[in-house]
This record gives C-alpha cells, sequence and structure tokens, in this order.
C-alpha cells in the first residue's frame, strides 16, 4: 500500500494541528489569516481528494476501506467545513482569543467524520464516532458566556455519551455473536437469534441518535439551538452525514436483509421521523429550532433511500446528503447574518430581509425551496430519486407519507419567506454580509440550482460511488 | 470548410441567454450598455450562423450534424439537450439572427429613452436564444422547453408597455391563446414518447417509418398540429396575434411577424415524417393553412390601423407556408417562410418608422402624402409591399409561386384557386395602405420627418434582402433551396409558365385595382363602404371571431368557474381549514414531548431501544409461531 492513499487523513490531521500552532504562534492581529488559510488548505483537500474519487484499496486487513463511497463522503464533509469557516464570518469576532482553537475542533471533527464514513471496522467506525463527537462537545459549548450554549454542551455530552454507550454495548453483542469487528466479515458470521437482533438494534440506535430519528432526536433543537450557529450547522450537515455513510455501511454490507428485514424496522423509524418532525417544525418561532426539526424531517427522508436498498433509493442517500449541505448550509448562511446583524435568532429577525439585503433573501429563499423540495431546485432531485426507490421497493405507503409531509413542510419553509418579503421591519437599514459570506452563499445557491438544473455529473459521482454494494 | 463552426454552434443559443443574465442580474443600471452587449451577443450569434451555413451551403455537407447530451434519465423518459445542424436549421438559423440584429439595431432608434431600455433588450435577448435553442433542438422534449420560452419571451414584450391596459390585456390573451395549443403539443409528444420510447426526431422518423396503427398516429399528429396552430396563429387560435400589436412595433417585426409565429411553421417542416406519414392530416393541414389565409386577408381589406393590416397580412401569408406545407411542399413553405421574414419585419420596420415619425399615430386615415418628408421609409416600405405582392424578380414572387405552382401541379385545384385570389387581395390591401398613407392626395402630417440613419440602415438592408432572396430557390440558381431544405421522397414540380403568369397579373391587377381606388378615386370607396355595408361591418369586426369567443367563455367558463368558487369556498376551504388546524394542532401537541429536560430526553431514547427490541422480539415469536 502506498501512504498517498491516506493522504486526505493525513492532511486533514496536519491541519488542525498546525492550524492549533499557529494560534499559540501568531500575533493578536495574525487571528486574520486563519481563516483564509483553513479555507485553502481544505481546497487543496477537497482537489486531492477528489484525485482518489476511483481510488479503492482495503487497508489493515479490511479496518480502513479507501473506495468511492467514503471519498463521496470526504468530498462532502470538506465542502460543508469550507462552507462552515466561509459562513462563520463575522460571527466568530464573539470567540475572541479562542477563534484559533476553533478551527482546530473544527478540522478535528472533519477528521473524525473522514475516519467514519472510510472505516471498515466497528472499532475504527467508533473511534473517528467519538473524535468527532468529542470535538463537537467543546464546539457546542464554544460561547462561554452563554448560559444557553454551555447547557447545549452539557446536555449534548450527557446524551452523547449515553449513545455511545449503546452503540459500544450493540458492537460487543454483535462481536459476541460473530467473533468479528470486520464490516465485510461479518455476513458470514450472522446467525438468526435473539441477542444479534437486540445488538444490531443497539448499534442503530446508536446511528439513530447521530442522525436524529424520532425518538431519539430529542436532544437536536436544543443542542442546535444553543450552539454557535456555524456549530450547529456542521453538526446539522457534516455530523448527519458522516452517521449516515457509516449506517450504510454497515447496514448493507454486515447485516444481510434476507435473514433480518430491517428496512421494515427503518421504514417504520422514518415515517414516524418525517412525521413528528415536520408537525413540530410548523409551529417553531426560532428559526434555529425550525431548522432544527426541519432537519429531523430530513433525516426521516434520507433514511427512506436506506429502506428502498436498491441503486435509486442509495444514490438518493448520497445525492441528497450532497444537495442537503448546499442548501441547508445557504439557510444556516443567512440565519447567521441575521443573528450577527440583529443579535436574533427569531423568525421575526427576517423581517424586511428582501429590502434590506435582497441578495440573502433571494438565496434564503432558493435554499428553502429546495429543502422543501420544490422544483427546480436540487431538493427535488433529490427527493426524486429517494421516493422513486421506495416505490420500485413496494414501500408506496412510505413514499406517500414523505410526499404528504413534504407538502406540509412547504409551509414553514414559506414562513420564512414570507417574513423576508412581506414582513415589515422599522429598521431598514441595508445589510452588507463579509465577502466571505458573501461567496459562501453564492457557492450554496450554485449547488442547489445547479444540482437541480443538470443533476447528471452528481447523480454520475454517487452511481460509482455505490457500486460497492451492487 | 468551417466545420469547426460546427463545434462552436451552441455558442449561438448561449450567447443571447448570456447576454440576458449579465443585464437582468447586473447591467440594468445601464441601458446604453445593456443595448451594447444585447447586440454584440446577437451580432456574434449571426457571425456563428453564417459560418454554419456556409459549411453546410457551401462545403457541401452531406450528413446532418447531430450532437446531443443526456440532461435528465429516469426509467421510461430520457431527455437530452442537443443540436441538430442541417439545411433546414441553417437556413432558420440565417433567418432569425439577421433579422434579430437588424430588429435590435432598429431598436436603438425606436425605444430611445423609453425607462424600460434595459430590460427591453434583456427580452429581445431572451427570445433570441430560446428561438435559436428552438431551431437547433435536436429532440421534442428540447423543443418544448424552448418553445414555451418563446412564448414567454414574446408574453413579456407584448405587455412591454404595462401601464397601458390593451397591452396588458393583449399580452394574457397572447399567452392564454397559446396555451390551448401547447397543451395539446405536450399531450402529442408525451404520447410520441409513450408509443415510441424518444423524442428524438432522428430516431422517431425510423421509428415512425414502421409504425402501422393509422389511427393512433392521426391522433398524435392532430394533438402536435396544436401547437402550430396556437404559435402561427392559424383558425381558430389565431385571435391573439392581431392583439400583439400592442407591443413595440420592433417586436412585431421579428417576433410577431419574422421568427416566432413561424416556429410553428418550421415545427411542421422538422416533424414532417410524422405529418406526412397520414393524407388525412395533411388533407387538415392544407385546409386550414389555406382557409386562414382567405379569411385573413378578407379582414385585411378593411381594417385602418397600419398595424393591424400587416398583422392580419402576417396571418393570412402564414395560412399560405401552413398551407403549403399540407400539400406536401414543404420545401416551397419554408422558403416563404425565409422571404416572409425578410420582406414582413421590412414592412413592420417601416410601418414603426412611420409610427415613430408622426408621435405614435397608427390609423391610415390621418397619415398622407408621407413619400416628400420620408422617401427612405416609403421606398423600402413599396419594395417590401412588391415582394409580398408577389411581384417578379422579387423574392415573394419565387416563393409564392413554388406554393401555388405545387396545389397546382399537385391536383388541389380549389387551394390554387384560393391562393390566386389570396394573392390578388394581398396585393389590393397592400396597395391600398400605400397610397393612402405614403402618396394620396390628403393633406398630409406636418410635423413628420424621415427617422435617424439606426433605423433607415436596417430598412435598407431588408429592402435589399427582400429584393434579393428570393434567388436562392429560383429557377436561376437552379432551385439550390430545395436541394439543401427537403425531405425523402419530396417532388418537384417544373415551373409553369400559366402559373407565373396568372400569379403575376392577379397581382398587378390588385395593385392597379387599389391605385385606381386610393389614388385616382376613380371609384368612391366611401360609397363602395355604404353599398356592401353588411359585409364590411362583418369583416372590420372580424368575423365577431372575438365576441364569439368571450361570448362563450361567459357562458361556460365562467358558469362552470363560479360552481367550482362555490364548491373550493365552502368544501375545499373547510377541508384544508380542518386539516390544516389539526396538524398545527398536533405540531401544538407534540411540541410540549421537549420538556429541556435532559433526564426525559434520556429516558425516551432507552424506552424507545426497548420498545423496538421487545416488537421486533415479538414479531419473531409471532412468526416462529
Amino acid at each position: 500500500m502506498s501512504w498517498t492513499l491516506l493522504s486526505v487523513e493525513i492532511a486533514l490531521a496536519a491541519l488542525g494541528s498546525v492550524l492549533l500552532m499557529l494560534g499559540l504562534l501568531l500575533p493578536e492581529k495574525g487571528r486574520r489569516v486563519m481563516q483564509p488559510v483553513a479555507v485553502i488548505a481544505l481546497l487543496g483537500i477537497l482537489i486531492l481528494g477528489g484525485g482518489l474519487y476511483t481510488a479503492q484499496y482495503s487497508l489493515f486487513n479490511g479496518n480502513y476501506q479507501i473506495d468511492p463511497f467514503g471519498s463521496f463522503f470526504k468530498l462532502l464533509f470538506v465542502a460543508a467545513g469550507i462552507l462552515v469557516i466561509l459562513s462563520a464570518g463575522r460571527y466568530l469576532e464573539r470567540f475572541e482569543e479562542r477563534v484559533n482553537e476553533f478551527y482546530s475542533f473544527m478540522i478535528f471533527a472533519l477528521l473524525g467524520m473522514v475516519v467514519m464514513a472510510s472505516a471498515g471496522e466497528l472499532i475504527t467506525l467508533y473511534i473517528g464516532l467519538e473524535l468527532m463527537t468529542v470535538s463537537f462537545y467543546i464546539l457546542t459549548a464554544y460561547l462561554l458566556q452563554d448560559k444557553l450554549s454551555a447547557e447545549a454542551g452539557l446536555k449534548y455530552l450527557i446524551l452523547g455519551a449515553l449513545s455511545s454507550a449503546i452503540l459500544l454495548f450493540g458492537i460487543s453483542l454483535v462481536y459476541a455473536v460473530t467473533g468479528t469487528t470486520v464490516i465485510a466479515d461479518m455476513a458470514a458470521q450472522f446467525s438468526m437469534q435473539p441477542v444479534m437482533i437486540a445488538g444490531i438494534i443497539l448499534i442503530l440506535t446508536g446511528f439513530a441518535f447521530k442522525i436524529s430519528l424520532v425518538p431519539f432526536h430529542m436532544w437536536a433543537p436544543d443542542i442546535y439551538q444553543g450552539a454557535p450557529i456555524p456549530v450547529t450547522a456542521f453538526l446539522a450537515v457534516g455530523s448527519k452525514a458522516a452517521a449516515f455513510a457509516a449506517m450504510v455501511r454497515v447496514f448493507v454490507i454486515a447485516f444481510p436483509v434476507s435473514t433480518f428485514d430491517w428496512p421494515l424496522l427503518l421504514a417504520i423509524l422514518a415515517a414516524i421521523t418525517i412525521v413528528v418532525g415536520n408537525l413540530i417544525a410548523l409551529v417553531q418561532t426560532d428559526i434555529k429550532r425550525l431548522l432544527a426539526y426541519s432537519s429531523i424531517a430530513q433525516a426521516g427522508y434520507i433514511i427512506v433511500g436506506l429502506v428502498a436498498y436498491n441503486t435509486y433509493g442509495l444514490k438518493g442517500v448520497l445525492f441528497y446528503a450532497m444537495l442537503y449541505v448546499f442548501s441547508n448550509m445557504g439557510a444556516f448562511a443567512a440565519a447567521t447574518i441575521v443573528e450577527v446583524e440583529t443579535g436574533s435568532t427569531d423568525i421575526k429577525a427576517f423581517n424586511g430581509l428582501a429590502r434590506r439585503s435582497p441578495m440573502v433573501a433571494a438565496i434564503m429563499t432558493v435554499c428553502m425551496l429546495s429543502l422543501a423540495g420544490i422544483p427546480p431546485t436540487a431538493g427535488f432531485v433529490g427527493k426524486f430519486y429517494l421516493f422513486s426507490g421506495a416505490i420500485q421497493a413496494d414501500y408506496l405507503w412510505l413514499a406517500f407519507v414523505g410526499l404528504i409531509m413534504s407538502m406540509i413542510s412547504v409551509y414553514y419553509y414559506l414562513k420564512v419567506a414570507k417574513a423576508m418579503y412581506i414582513g415589515t421591519n422599522d429598521d431598514v437599514s441595508a445589510i452588507k454580509p463579509g465577502k466571505a459570506v458573501g461567496a459562501a452563499l453564492w457557492v450554496c445557491l450554485a449547488g442547489t440550482l445547479l444540482f437541480g438544473l443538470y443533476p447528471g455529473p452528481l447523480s454520475n459521482l454517487a452511481q460509482v460511488a455505490i457500486q460497492i454494494f451492487l | 470548410m468551417f466545420a469547426w463552426s460546427l463545434e462552436l454552434a451552441w455558442l449561438i443559443v448561449l450567447l443571447p441567454f448570456a447576454a440576458f443574465a449579465l443585464i437582468g442580474l447586473f447591467l440594468h443600471r445601464w441601458p446604453r450598455l445593456s443595448a451594447y452587449l444585447s447586440i454584440l451577443a446577437i451580432g456574434l450569434s449571426f457571425g456563428l450562423s453564417v459560418l454554419v451555413a456556409a459549411h453546410v451551403f457551401l462545403g457541401g455537407m452531406q450528413e446532418t450534424f447531430e450532437v446531443s447530451m443526456r440532461w435528465l434519465a429516469m426509467p421510461g423518459l430520457n431527455v437530452d439537450m442537443g443540436l441538430l445542424i442541417d439545411g433546414l436549421t441553417a437556413v432558420m438559423l440565417i433567418v432569425v439572427t439577421s433579422v434579430a440584429l437588424l430588429v435590435q439595431i432598429y431598436s436603438w432608434g425606436y425605444m430611445h429613452g423609453d425607462p424600460g431600455f434595459s430590460s427591453y433588450y434583456a427580452y429581445q435577448s431572451v427570445f433570441a436564444g430560446a428561438m435559436l435553442g428552438l431551431v437547433l433542438a435536436n429532440n421534442f422534449g428540447q423543443l418544448f422547453v424552448f418553445w414555451e420560452l418563446v412564448g414567454l419571451a414574446s408574453y413579456l414584450l407584448i405587455g412591454f408597455w404595462f401601464g397601458r391596459h390593451s397591452a396588458k390585456n393583449a399580452a394574457v390573451k397572447a399567452f392564454i391563446t397559446n396555451r390551448v395549443g401547447d397543451f395539446g403539443l405536450l399531450l402529442g409528444i408525451l404520447f410520441l414518447q409513450i408509443i415510441f420510447g424518444t423524442l428524438n426526431f432522428s430516431g422517431l422518423a425510423a421509428e415512425v417509418a414502421g409504425y402501422t396503427n393509422t389511427a393512433i398516429l392521426i391522433v398524435v399528429s392532430i394533438l402536435l398540429l396544436a401547437g402550430p396552430i396556437g404559435k402561427s396563429a392559424q383558425f381558430p387560435l389565431h385571435v391573439w396575434l392581431p392583439d400583439a400589436m400592442e407591443g413595440p412595433t420592433p417586436v412585431s417585426a421579428l417576433i410577431h411577424a419574422a421568427t416566432m409565429v413561424a416556429a410553428g411553421v418550421y415545427l411542421i417542416a422538422r416533424a414532417f415524417f410524422i405529418f406526412s406519414a397520414t393524407p388525412e392530416v395533411m388533407m387538415l393541414i392544407a385546409v386550414i393553412g389555406g382557409f386562414t389565409a382567405l379569411f385573413a386577408a378578407t379582414i385585411a381589406l378593411v381594417q385602418n390601423d397600419i398595424k393591424r393590416i400587416l398583422a392580419y397580412s402576417t396571418l393570412s401569408q402564414l395560412g399560405y407556408m401552413v398551407m403549403a406545407m399540407g400539400i406536401g411542399a414543404m420545401t416551397a413553405g419554408m422558403f416563404h417562410l425565409m422571404t416572409h421574414a425578410f420582406f414582413k419585419s421590412l414592412l413592420f420596420l417601416a410601418a414603426g418608422s412611420v409610427i415613430h415619425a408622426i408621435a405614435g399615430e397608427q390609423d391610415i386615415w390621418k397619415m398622407g402624402r408621407l413619400k416628400d418628408k420620408m422617401p427612405i421609409t416609403t421606398w423600402t416600405f413599396v419594395i417590401g409591399a412588391l415582394a409580398l405582392a408577389g411581384i417578379p424578380p422579387l423574392s415573394g414572387f419565387w416563393s409564392k409561386d413554388e406554393i401555388l405552382l405545387g396545389a397546382f401541379a399537385g391536383g388541389y385545384t380549389g387551394l390554387y384557386l384560393l391562393g390566386t385570389l389570396v394573392a390578388f387581395m394581398t396585393a389590393f390591401y397592400m396597395f391600398r395602405l400605400i397610397f393612402v398613407v405614403f402618396f394620396g392626395s390628403g393633406k398630409g402630417v406636418e410635423k413628420a420627418h424621415e427617422s435617424p440613419p439606426v433605423m433607415t440602415i436596417p430598412l435598407i438592408i431588408l429592402a435589399v434582402m427582400a429584393v434579393i432572396a428570393g434567388f436562392v430557390g429560383s429557377p436561376l440558381m437552379d432551385y439550390a433551396f430545395a436541394r439543401f431544405v427537403t425531405y425523402p421522397g419530396a417532388v418537384h414540380y417544373e415551373a409553369s409558365t400559366m402559373v407565373i403568369a396568372i400569379s403575376s397579373l392577379v397581382a398587378i391587377a390588385g395593385i392597379g385595382l387599389a391605385w385606381a381606388i386610393y389614388q385616382k378615386e376613380w371609384i368612391n370607396h366611401l360609397q363602395m363602404r355604404e353599398r356592401f355595408s353588411g359585409i364590411y361591418t362583418l369583416l372590420y369586426n372580424k368575423y365577431y371571431i372575438d365576441e364569439l369567443y368571450h361570448w362563450l367563455g361567459q357562458r361556460f367558463v365562467y358558469g362552470t368557474a363560479k360552481a367550482l368558487f362555490w364548491f373550493d369556498i365552502y368544501v375545499v376551504n373547510g377541508l384544508v381549514n380542518g386539516l390544516a388546524a389539526l396538524t398545527g394542532g398536533a405540531g401544538k401537541v407534540l411540541r410540549y414531548t421537549e420538556t429541556g429536560q435532559v433526564q426525559t430526553y434520556a429516558a425516551y431514547m432507552l424506552a424507545g431501544v426497548i420498545v423496538i427490541v421487545g416488537l421486533v422480539v415479538l414479531a419473531g415469536f409471532a412468526l416462529l409461531i
């Protein structure tokens, strides 16, 4: 094997350490270079990851997999990381001198996600997951003076530890039955017995916590609301996508559907998640909580693809996870701008935004439409893949639940648009987002529209990535 | 020769769209810059189109050039985006880009000082892009997208002066009328996809050739035909075109005379393999076209608005082209489309020059003796009218003659006589207009003046085209046009001296009659109007078709709408509001699960695990038993 196969992981680890040290070495004003350094380095890593896209190797006796599936998610995480750092913009001034470590923790969380997506073995996967989660514990509580932030950090720590315990318990039960933790070897040792089922369900619960499936979702709104908004954004797109990547790899490869019908179980969970997430989102008045419930519902949609368990469905999972980065990051970037400007995360703070900054309002609207699944945005294409997959797999009822709840979701997504375009505000001064945030918004808009109008290339990438399961 | 230009053909479409995007997003505050950019884009498209056409016509390109990429793929439906270049495309490219370029230059003068100058050029660009995309499309799916886009551009430009009530209404009318036709077209396209599994033109051509179920083919063809009937304003969907004259005159010239309305004719030509597969549909096309030609020409005889006369003339000429398609003279129809584009846009632009000169007046009876004050406008208009009337050797003569020859030699004697009658009427109403507006004995308009060179130079160029464009399809150039725009199994008839002589004679007779009545006033036209007041009123009111549609609309559409409105208010709203209250209420109840207590959250998680494990184990036991 060649170490270049691990260049993305190595580069990320190095970048995280370098940023940490730069923070110590650079004088006060040197902090300003951190953002461009981080973004440029991540862009380099993105290119590196792109170059390795089609590489397929099994390293360390199958403990670590380099394959297009993992690479797809690596690109996704790095893209999300870049957008989070760009869109954080002036919000980071609140972190004062601790902003350097903020970048390091971001990068380490990113490294954890990358490991999760590529782990070929459960313990490696767990280590990646903990690297990511521990970084997030710290990031969540990063606003030291803010009580909500501290409370959120503590809640996340307690519940996260609980879910890790559940996951580890599940892994140990599965190990007890199969005698291995290498994902690829498990299917051969699979035997149907209550312990095994309990193990699978516990592992499922561990992942379900991370992607906030009902009833394991309750942490999400509180933590999303309390955490600094860039962290919330990264939690919503990065952490979730990492859990999806790991979950798809483990469930599709290790647990044969023929002996245990886990798709049915997931289908029920997905349906409950879609219904509950969307219904509670209807009555939210805080943009962060609204996006939290929206992200719970979105997780339900993505799980539909895993339930379908066919080309369309799995392709849909990847496609949707990617477009979700752009659409959701666009929404969060706009929310960040509004919070920086008005100090509020209430939806009322969006009133009259269309006059104060037409560009931000327009991009926010497009992203909201994409999350609701309205053509010609990417969200429509993504949902199309997911629900087509479900219909092909004879989960017609699930597709119906998804469609009806998507319709309902339009209400709360457009509520934000309504506030921006129809709502009135006493303060009519123009809002000028910084250059970095502006760039992030335009990238989000471009991604949301491009994948919607011309889904071919991304669809092909996803097709290549899921070849390992077919 | 110029083979490389084919590889760049996609730029022909993209450049105007790019101009539209740049103007719309960034440049709309700088009107001059917007106009320069728009003109530059269409100018480059024109340049590329010339190279493409040169390659096709002079380089002796034998095969059609087609590139395609998958735009959308799903089981049972693949939609491509592609380019298809053959003789037909090349002709359309030249016509569209050259007329659009001249019209955009002319508009610089005509629209000068308009507050919406930038938007005007943005719309012009989006129209040009959409129209070029339409003619370059290699499949029905793409064609339909661009078909709708030209409809949108037309809507925006008809209603350009949306402050005027009539312009707003005309835009809506055009849009709705076209919607009727487009609905049929879309159904037809869906049928094609379902039956043949492809929307690609060459793919369909191969499939249709081997298809034997005539009944279905007739249904599909008639559905497809609805599109051209709407877009090319054929009876009974012709009502929108005269009203569309509410738009700025350069728009009427480009969109509602030369290019967009010709898109329907182009579609028939492009999908000729489908229509020509069933003689019944061909007959229907011929009859619709012939009827429209006659019907519109009779209305044009008595109108008083200079643009409306030209509009009905356009209807009539489109009818001519459609009739040509129906009798199998596809080449002649396309030939007439090309020559008509040049001389009719010339006529419209010259009419615009007149309207511009006399402060927006459009009533021909309020004009007169303009030839002294506006010589260039007058003589270019006369050239255009002579071409339209079919006086040899101007372009209209050659193309009209080809159509009449096709009807005569093809054995469609009725249609031949009808065509000749229309030719007579055309000459008459055009020269009625000329004698009243430019010559005549009236006192003339005091303040009239010749338009600036930015407007007159396009007129002169178009006048030259109106004279010479016909030669490419004439025996003088060995019917060059027919070699490139044709279809398998096309028949070419030898020129008949009798047809030529008769059509020229009736045109001269028409001009002579107009001269006698309106110039020399040997016959008092007011007395004529009195004597035939019944027919006059019927024609002047356009056979009351608009009133009929309005009455039908009132009776049936509004009646149904009222009933549905009641249903909507009391039944649907009740249900919807009830459901909304229910979902909202559910949301409110469910949010109480979120207590903020971390112990509660942990309890829910563990309870969730236990319930799931319990259910699965129970289900497992149930299966075992």
